[in-house]
Formats: C-alpha cells, sequence, structure tokens
C-alpha cells in the first residue's frame, strides 16, 4: 500500500520518468479493491484479469517510449461510473434491466482517456440509473461510505466517491444531473467536478436527463481534477450540444492569483434544513478564503427555492423519455413470460426496473401527458429560466459563489429510503447549478463531530472552471485536510 | 341533401442524402437487414442524434420548390411511442415549430382549371426501422433498422382537396417535383413516398368542416384514388343511413377496396411531445438559404411554361416532358441539335421514343440512345433518306435495343428511302397487277374513289418495300403510272 495512496498528478510524475511500471500499480489497486470489495461495495464490475494484461502491455511499450512520449494516464488505472460506457465491459447502470449488457463502443470521455494511456479497471456502482441521493437504489447493493460503514456514500456516484475515498480508485469519473457527483464527493471527502453543461461530451454517457447530464472527474485532490479535467473536456462532434470553445490549462489555472476574487453566499442557503455542523464548517472555510484574500458578500437568489420542484419535473420528464429504449425488445433483459408484445413491454420493465426508477418513470409519463405539459414541464422550464437568471444576476457583481454541497454529512443507511421527499431535499443545494448549466466544484472542507466529512461548494460563471479551480487549490492547502479514512 | 369532400393529405417523402439523419449509417435501400446501423440509429445507451446538414439541405430545396416560407430557427421534439422496429420508443421530428411552413402548389384538373393547394407545414424527421411478420409456419416478428433513420420531411397540406382525382394529382405534382430537385426517388411501391388521406365530408356549401377520418397506407398513386373514393362513399352512406362519422384511424385494403378501423380516437396514442434536449434548435441563416435556393434547378412549371412559349409546343406536350427533369433536359439537348419544328422532336420524344422505351421496360437514363441521336435521325427524315415510317419502325427501336448511330443502322440494314422515280415505277407497276380491285375504282372516274384508291396504293407499295419508298414521290408517281397505262 504504497502507490495507491498517491495522487493521480504523482503517479503521472512517477511514471513518465519511468521509476513505476503500469502493472505495478495496477496489480496494487486491484488487491487493494480485492481486500476492500466486501466492505464497501464499490464496484459493480472488476476486470482483473484484462486490466493485468493491458498494464502488462504497456509495460513493455513503456521500456520503448521515451520519457517525453510517455502520455499524461500513461498506465494508471483508472475506475469509471458503471453509466458511462467503456467498450466490451459490461455496463449495467446498477439496473437489472442492463445486468448483461456490455457496451458496444467507448464513450467520448474514454477515447480520450485511453488515447492518454489510462487502464479501466471496473465500474463502480451507484443508484439504478443515477436516480438516488444514497446509492441505494443500486440493484447490485448499497456501497457503504468508508467513514462510516453504516452510513451511506450519498449517490447517485457513490461507489466511485467511495473508492476514491477508500483509495480503492486512484480517480474515477462521475455523472452529476442533480448533484451527482458533487453530494457524494461531499458526504466521502473527496473532490469531484460538475462542469458547465456541454464543457464535456456526453457521447456515450447513458442518458438519465439529458439537459442536465454532465460527465466529471471525481479525484483525492484539486490538481489531480483539473488534470482529468485537461484532458476530458472539449466539443465534440458525435455531441451536438458540447461547446465549441477552447480548453483552457486547468493546472496551469491553479496558480491563478485569487486575491480580490469577489465571492457570493446567497442568504438562500444557509437557512432551514441545513445542518448546524455542516453551516459551521462551511462559515469556517469562508473565513479561510477571506484570509486568502477573497471578498466575500451576501448575494440572494430569489427562486432558490424553486429548484427541487422544477428539478423533479424536468428530470423525471426526460428520463421518462430517454428510459423508453430499454423495453426488451433488443439489448436489455426480457420478461420470460409474456403474452404478446404489449405484455412482453410491461413485464420486462416491471420486473427490470427497480421502485425509484419507476416513480420517475411514472412522474415524467405523467408531466409529459396531453393536457399537463402546459401545467407541469412548459412551468417547469419557465421557472428554470428565471433560477438560470439569478444567477446571471449575481455573476454581474461577484466572481464565485460559496455554499454547502449537502445539507448533513453521511446519513445512516435505510434512513431515508421510505421518503422519497426527504431524499430528494439532499440535493437542495446542488440542484440549481444543474438547471441553470453553471460549474460546481464540491470539496472537503472540515469533519461533524462525528468525525464526518464536511463539503464546500463553489459555484462558478459558465465555463469558468478555471476560477473554482484556483480558488480550490488554495483553500484545500490552506485547510490541509486529511481525507484518507482509517477503515 | 348532396355532400362534398374535404380532403387533406399528409406526404412522407425519405431524402436522397448518402446517409441517414442523425448518424453517418448508408441510407440505402435494400440492403441485407441491419447492416447499415450503429449505436446511435440501434438507440444504444449513451448515444447522441448529430443533424445532417445535407438532409436540412435537401429539405429546405423540398420546402423552396413547394413555395413555403422557410423559418430561420426551428426545433426537433421527441414523439414518444413504444414499437420494436422504434429503438430509441420515440421518433425524433419537429413539432410545435417546424422549419417551413405556408407553401402551396398548384395541380391542374382533366379539364385544363388549374387549382391552388396549400401546404400547411412541413417538417423533418426520421424514419423508423421495418417489422415483418412471419406467416403460418413462423411465428416470429423480424425487426430490420436500416430504415431507421432514413431522414423524411413530412408535408402536410391544408384541406383544399375536394376530390378522390384532385388527391391523385395534388400527389403526383408532389411527387414530380421532388424527384426534379433531386431529392426523392419517387417510389412509392418501396414506400420512398407514402402517404395518408384526412378524409371528412359535409353538405355542399357548407364551410363548416365534419369529422375526418384518416387513411393510413395508401401506397400509389390509384390506390390514393381509389381509398378515398371508397371513404367518402363510405362516409356518405353512413350519414345519409342516420348515421355519424367518427375520427379514427382506418387502414386501406387495397386488395378489397375498403376502409377499415385501425385504432378509434379513444385508443389514439399520447405521443408525449417535448422538445429534443440532445439537439440544439435548427438555425437556417439567410446565406445557407441563399446557397440551397443557388443550387435548384428551374422549376417544372417554369420550364413547361418556357417550352410552350419558346418551342410553340402544346400545353400538353410541355406538361409530358417536364414530368421527368431528365426528358426535359433530353428534349432540349435534342432540339439544340435539331434544325428543324421543336415541335416535330417533342412528337417523335413523346409518342415514339417514350413508347419504345416503354415497351422495352427501359428508363431515359438506361438507353443509350442521346439526344443528339434523335436529332439526327430526324434530319434524317427531313431530308428525305429514310421514310418517317422506317424512322419510327426500324430504326429507332434498334437503337433503343442495341445503340448504334442513326446512320450506321440505316447503312447496315439497308433502310435508305427509295426515291429513285425508275425504281419506283417498276414496284408500283408490280402493285397494281396485284391490287386490280384498287386499279378499278381509281378508273371508276369519282374523284373521291379516286383518292382512296391512290392511297390505298401507296400503302401497298410502303408494305411492299417496308416502308422504304419516298410516300411523297408515290403520291404523284401512282395517278401518273395509272393514267399512263390505260
Amino acid at each position: 500500500m504504497e502507490l495507491i495512496t498517491k495522487s493521480l498528478k504523482e503517479l503521472s510524475s512517477l511514471m513518465s520518468k519511468k521509476e513505476i511500471r503500469p502493472s505495478e500499480i495496477t496489480e496494487e489497486l486491484l488487491s487493494r479493491i480485492e481486500n476492500t470489495k466486501d466492505k464497501l461495495n464499490a464496484y459493480i464490475t472488476v476486470e482483473k484479469e484484462k486490466s493485468i494484461e493491458a498494464a502488462k502491455l504497456k509495460d513493455k511499450e513503456l521500456e520503448k517510449l521515451s520519457e517525453t512520449e510517455i502520455p499524461d494516464l500513461f498506465g494508471i488505472p483508472l475506475s469509471i461510473k458503471d453509466n458511462i460506457l467503456v467498450e466490451g465491459q459490461k455496463m449495467t447502470c446498477a439496473s437489472k434491466m442492463l445486468k448483461d449488457f456490455v457496451a458496444p463502443y467507448d464513450a467520448t470521455v474514454i477515447k480520450k482517456l485511453r488515447e492518454k494511456g489510462a487502464i479501466f479497471v471496473g465500474k463502480n456502482n451507484l443508484d439504478e440509473f443515477a436516480m438516488g441521493s444514497s446509492t441505494e437504489t443500486s440493484f447490485f447493493g448499497v456501497t457503504k461510505n468508508p467513514w462510516d460503514l453504516e452510513r451511506v456514500p450519498g449517490g447517485s456516484s457513490g461507489g466511485s466517491a467511495a473508492a476514491v475515498a477508500a483509495r480503492s480508485a486512484i480517480a474515477s469519473l462521475g455523472s452529476d444531473t442533480g448533484g451527482s457527483i458533487r453530494q457524494p464527493c461531499s458526504l466521502c471527502g473527496v473532490v469531484g467536478m460538475k462542469p458547465t453543461y456541454g464543457r464535456i461530451s456526453r457521447y456515450g454517457l447513458t442518458a438519465f436527463a439529458s439537459s442536465l447530464d454532465q460527465i466529471g472527474p471525481i479525484t483525492k485532490n484539486i490538481e489531480d481534477n483539473a488534470f482529468l479535467l485537461n484532458v476530458i473536456s472539449g466539443l465534440d462532434s458525435k455531441d451536438a450540444t458540447s461547446a465549441k470553445l477552447p480548453i483552457p490549462n486547468y493546472l496551469e489555472a491553479l496558480n491563478n492569483d485569487i486575491r480580490g476574487l469577489k465571492a457570493g453566499l446567497p442568504k438562500e442557503y444557509f437557512v432551514e434544513g441545513i445542518d448546524s455542523e455542516v453551516k459551521e464548517e462551511v462559515m469556517e472555510a469562508v473565513k479561510t478564503l477571506e484570509s486568502l484574500g477573497v471578498e466575500i458578500e451576501e448575494i440572494s437568489l430569489p427562486h432558490t427555492s424553486y429548484a427541487v420542484e422544477t428539478y423533479y419535473i424536468i428530470a423525471p420528464a426526460e428520463a421518462s423519455s430517454n428510459l423508453g429504449r430499454f423495453d426488451g425488445v433488443r439489448y436489455t433483459y426480457r420478461a420470460k413470460e409474456y403474452q404478446d408484445l404489449i405484455d412482453m413491454y410491461c413485464k420486462t420493465r416491471a420486473e427490470g426496473f427497480g421502485n425509484e426508477v419507476k416513480r420517475r418513470i411514472m412522474i415524467g409519463t405523467y408531466t409529459l401527458s396531453a393536457g399537463y405539459y402546459d401545467a407541469y414541464y412548459l412551468k417547469a422550464q419557465k421557472v428554470r429560466t428565471l433560477i438560470y437568471q439569478d444567477f446571471q444576476k449575481a455573476f454581474e457583481k461577484i466572481d464565485f459563489i460559496v455554499t454547502p454541497v449537502a445539507p448533513t454529512t453521511a446519513f445512516k443507511i435505510g434512513e431515508k429510503t421510505d421518503d422519497p421527499i426527504k431524499m430528494y431535499l439532499s440535493d437542495i443545494f446542488t440542484i440549481a447549478l444543474n438547471l441553470a448549466g453553471l460549474p460546481g466544484l464540491s470539496m472537503p472542507c472540515g469533519f461533524d463531530s462525528k468525525g464526518l466529512p464536511v463539503g464546500i461548494q463553489l459555484i462558478g460563471k459558465a465555463f469558468d472552471e478555471e476560477t473554482l479551480y484556483a480558488v480550490g487549490y488554495k483553500l484545500e492547502k490552506e485547510l490541509n485536510i486529511n481525507n484518507f479514512p482509517k477503515f | 341533401m348532396e355532400f362534398e369532400a374535404v380532403i387533406g393529405l399528409e406526404v412522407h417523402a425519405q431524402l436522397l442524402t448518402d446517409t441517414k439523419i442523425f448518424c453517418s449509417c448508408k441510407n440505402r435501400f435494400g440492403d441485407s437487414p441491419n447492416t447499415n446501423v450503429c449505436p446511435v440509429c440501434l438507440g444504444m445507451p449513451g448515444s447522441l442524434p448529430v443533424l445532417n446538414r445535407k438532409a436540412v439541405e435537401y429539405a429546405v430545396k423540398a420546402a423552396i420548390a413547394l413555395n413555403c416560407k422557410i423559418n430561420s430557427s426551428s426545433i426537433f421534439a421527441r414523439k414518444h411511442y413504444f414499437y420494436p422496429d422504434l429503438p430509441k420508443a420515440y421518433q425524433i421530428t419537429q413539432y410545435e415549430l417546424p422549419f417551413a411552413e405556408h407553401g402551396w402548389i398548384e395541380i391542374e384538373n382533366g379539364d385544363g382549371t388549374k387549382k391552388r393547394i396549400r401546404i400547411r407545414r412541413i417538417h423533418m424527421e426520421e424514419d423508423a426501422g421495418k417489422t415483418l411478420h412471419g406467416d403460418s409456419f413462423d411465428q416470429n416478428s423480424y425487426v430490420d433498422l436500416n430504415r431507421a433513420g432514413t431522414p423524411l420531411v413530412e408535408i402536410v397540406s391544408e384541406p383544399d382537396i375536394s376530390s378522390p382525382e384532385e388527391a391523385r394529382l395534388y400527389m403526383q405534382k408532389l411527387r414530380d417535383i421532388l424527384v426534379w430537385i433531386g431529392v426523392n426517388d419517387g417510389n412509392l411501391e418501396e414506400g420512398s413516398l407514402r402517404c395518408d388521406a384526412n378524409i371528412s365530408i359535409r353538405p355542399e356549401g357548407s364551410d363548416k368542416l365534419g369529422t375526418r377520418a384518416e387513411i393510413k397506407n395508401v401506397n400509389s398513386f390509384r390506390f390514393i384514388q381509389k381509398a378515398i373514393e371508397y371513404e367518402i362513399g363510405r362516409q356518405i352512406k353512413l350519414v345519409k343511413g342516420g348515421g355519424e362519422v367518427v375520427q379514427e384511424t382506418r387502414l386501406y385494403d387495397s386488395q378489397k377496396n375498403i376502409t377499415k378501423t385501425m385504432r378509434t380516437k379513444e385508443e389514439a396514442e399520447d405521443y408525449r411531445y417535448f422538445p429534443e434536449p440532445d439537439l440544439p434548435p435548427l438555425i437556417i441563416d439567410s446565406q445557407w438559404l441563399d446557397s440551397i435556393k443557388e443550387s435548384l434547378p428551374t422549376l417544372p412549371d417554369e420550364v413547361r411554361g418556357r417550352f410552350v412559349k419558346d418551342y410553340s409546343l402544346t400545353s400538353y406536350d410541355a406538361s409530358v416532358l417536364v414530368r421527368d427533369r431528365k426528358l426535359a433536359e433530353f428534349f432540349e439537348e435534342t432540339v439544340s441539335s435539331y434544325s428543324g419544328e421543336p415541335k416535330k422532336a417533342a412528337n417523335f420524344i413523346i409518342s415514339d421514343f417514350l413508347g419504345i422505351l416503354n415497351e422495352e421496360k427501359k428508363e431515359l437514363s438506361d438507353a443509350s440512345v442521346k439526344a443528339e441521336d434523335i436529332a439526327e435521325l430526324l434530319l434524317l427524315v427531313d431530308k428525305g433518306v429514310v421514310s418517317l415510317r422506317v424512322a419510327k419502325e426500324d430504326i429507332l427501336p434498334e437503337m433503343v435495343k442495341f445503340g448504334g448511330k442513326p446512320e450506321e443502322i440505316v447503312k447496315k440494314k439497308g433502310l435508305i428511302q427509295i426515291s429513285d422515280e425508275s425504281e419506283l415505277i417498276n414496284i408500283v407497276k408490280k402493285a397494281l397487277v396485284k391490287n386490280e380491285k384498287a386499279v378499278e375504282q381509281y378508273r371508276s372516274g369519282d374523284e373521291k374513289k379516286k383518292t382512296k384508291a391512290v392511297k390505298f396504293l401507296i400503302g401497298q407499295v410502303m408494305k411492299e418495300t417496308r416502308g422504304k419508298a419516298n410516300p411523297k414521290i408515290l403520291n404523284d408517281l401512282i395517278p401518273k403510272v395509272l393514267d399512263e397505262t390505260e
């Protein structure tokens, strides 16, 4: 247990000096995964043989490469949330519906990581089809929080966040539709970025809510996060919603001067429902920011209170549409017995989807129905515009916004499963960003009295991930938090 | 009480792009099932649509040719329903804001009266795959997704059509235009052009619309007319018998020539349309629009007008020639290398050349006959080298069947017209011996009978010479020989 505690950036630089070999780190990581598997359940699929084989090939390749020719992620094993397609590997979306589905192609992000030499060791657990905030809706069972195995890791990218926290992953990719990267990172004490909508191609990410989904890196620290975002960003001819903008160098951005930047504290984010210890830790971090030369001012985002409702109209509507293709006809699970076509559809979908997924499909089907569309979906889109305008207005005066990530630290497994509304509220601080398409960085800023990590969220202007990384990097240094759980 | 019909047509036309509308798979009919497919048109998880620019260009071409207003910004929507040949369980289409609206085309009824049929809207969408059902020995159904993602335009008319014949004429005109501008192959049998008809009836002169029935699956011009005829009759009979037309979708059975209920209004699907989040709005700026306009050929109506004006063709002949752009171009090329009357060339092409092509089951493009060959042949006739009959019956079929230049065929087959008088006199004399009755008739003195007899004898000589005798010379020669031998 030597290499796996190192950061992605450190490993990359060791590799570039040929001080480590791909098989060395891969084998060490695989044994860590093996040893923690039963306790954590952070992986749905582990590609042991394939990864070792790939690593050994890279060992040989490494010998032939000169130091300057070694790509950034050469021989570095990564894990991927199991709703992103890696060619030849199973992709289950943590659903019975896709339990045997093997991805026929690489997602664009995977292609980019592969070109930089990465090895894909396995697929991380998630809430079924990324619908949930605790990883409890997974067909393959809940992932445990490495800080307290009786608690959830958050969700939906709970497997990725828990694995990175437990050092059973060097770094991982997650996806964020309403907080699915940021909230589990907060609950597990690691770093997660939900980039601006359009920054990263969605091609090869199983769609949940197409207008909200975005892939992002989950890492041990800020530097690793910026390092990965450099690789996976950019315009993609396969995704018409990807942005035609140059990709900044996020690693260089880490050193940008943050003195004199203005940060906004939205008063609507520090009121009811927030755990007092969480609030305390976040406010402590805000003071640290001030000490680093950031000016803090209170701002207002008046439509904040509508965000959760708006989200739970739009996201299920799009989900009900996106999940129609899982119908038993081609590549999914199919019910064993049925009378006719309609019966096949009904039984397949009744048996193949879990309750939370079915709940959202039903909500979405209802809100899109003739006669209800205007009252729900169209209205929600209007409110969405208002929420977006709130941010636009705020960003006229400030450079970024600071909020908590989640109202509480990690909660107990089973604590909220019977109350979907309570569960939905755990995304109350993260959801508005997806509606507005803005970037959000989640990073650890302290611990509560139970020793559970507390996260802070930095919200940026559209396509200004650089400022978030610059601020996060300095804050991380200053706070100097040990985010490696003993378990 | 008399009733009148109110008819609107929804026509789906496949666009002839090389690749599909949202992926780079080949857009081709007739390949082995499920060979032109990829993650996008298979609806694999994670796949996303990217709009084919060429498909937009073709769609816009169609819309301009149909006199539509092009919307500079339009949006795509998802239309949801479950069926095995619809891989995503939704079709990407345009709903609230189509890319083109407010167009029209003009049809010409049998009596020559013209009528303008308005087009309400045209939108772009993707085609679904095909489901094939096994027979009684094979209970399986099969899905072929080669067609899934074929670019389509749906052209929706206003209910301006008032008879089955007008519906057919509208459809034909639409087909002619789309084929003319090269965006559709006009093949109804293969489904590249498909038509649904909305039909209602109302008391004659009323301005209220009756309840309509939608007839699906009418896939030939003949069936369009027959299906609508049947449906109008059915509705009138129903109403006259005290019944009421119900809003429903009906299927046309071409074998029995009836329409029957497919699903009623209550069973109609709720398609749950909403804007497609994976595609940004379709922006057609004026620069793009102008470049598409420039790439459009002159449209058939305009060419027809020019043919009538410049070449003194009848409106009918001009219409026949502009039914197909290649034919119109062929005619113009013929005329450009032919010094005679353009009308003559038109007649020859329409009544003779097309007829032979038809007999030989060849398309204009399959035949190796060039426009200049037709011009050369017509010149041979004009110069009296060959008779018109030989040109039509011997030379042209040879050209169509085996190729070759007219002059070569004339030489090879010895078809040169006999204009030499002494040679013709011998032939005429022989004919007189064989046709005593006609000779007697000529000599009876009656002028009418005389003319008739000469005509008959010319025919006989032509027959004898297999059309090679020069009929003009015979016209003078026969009476001369008869008078001399009296």
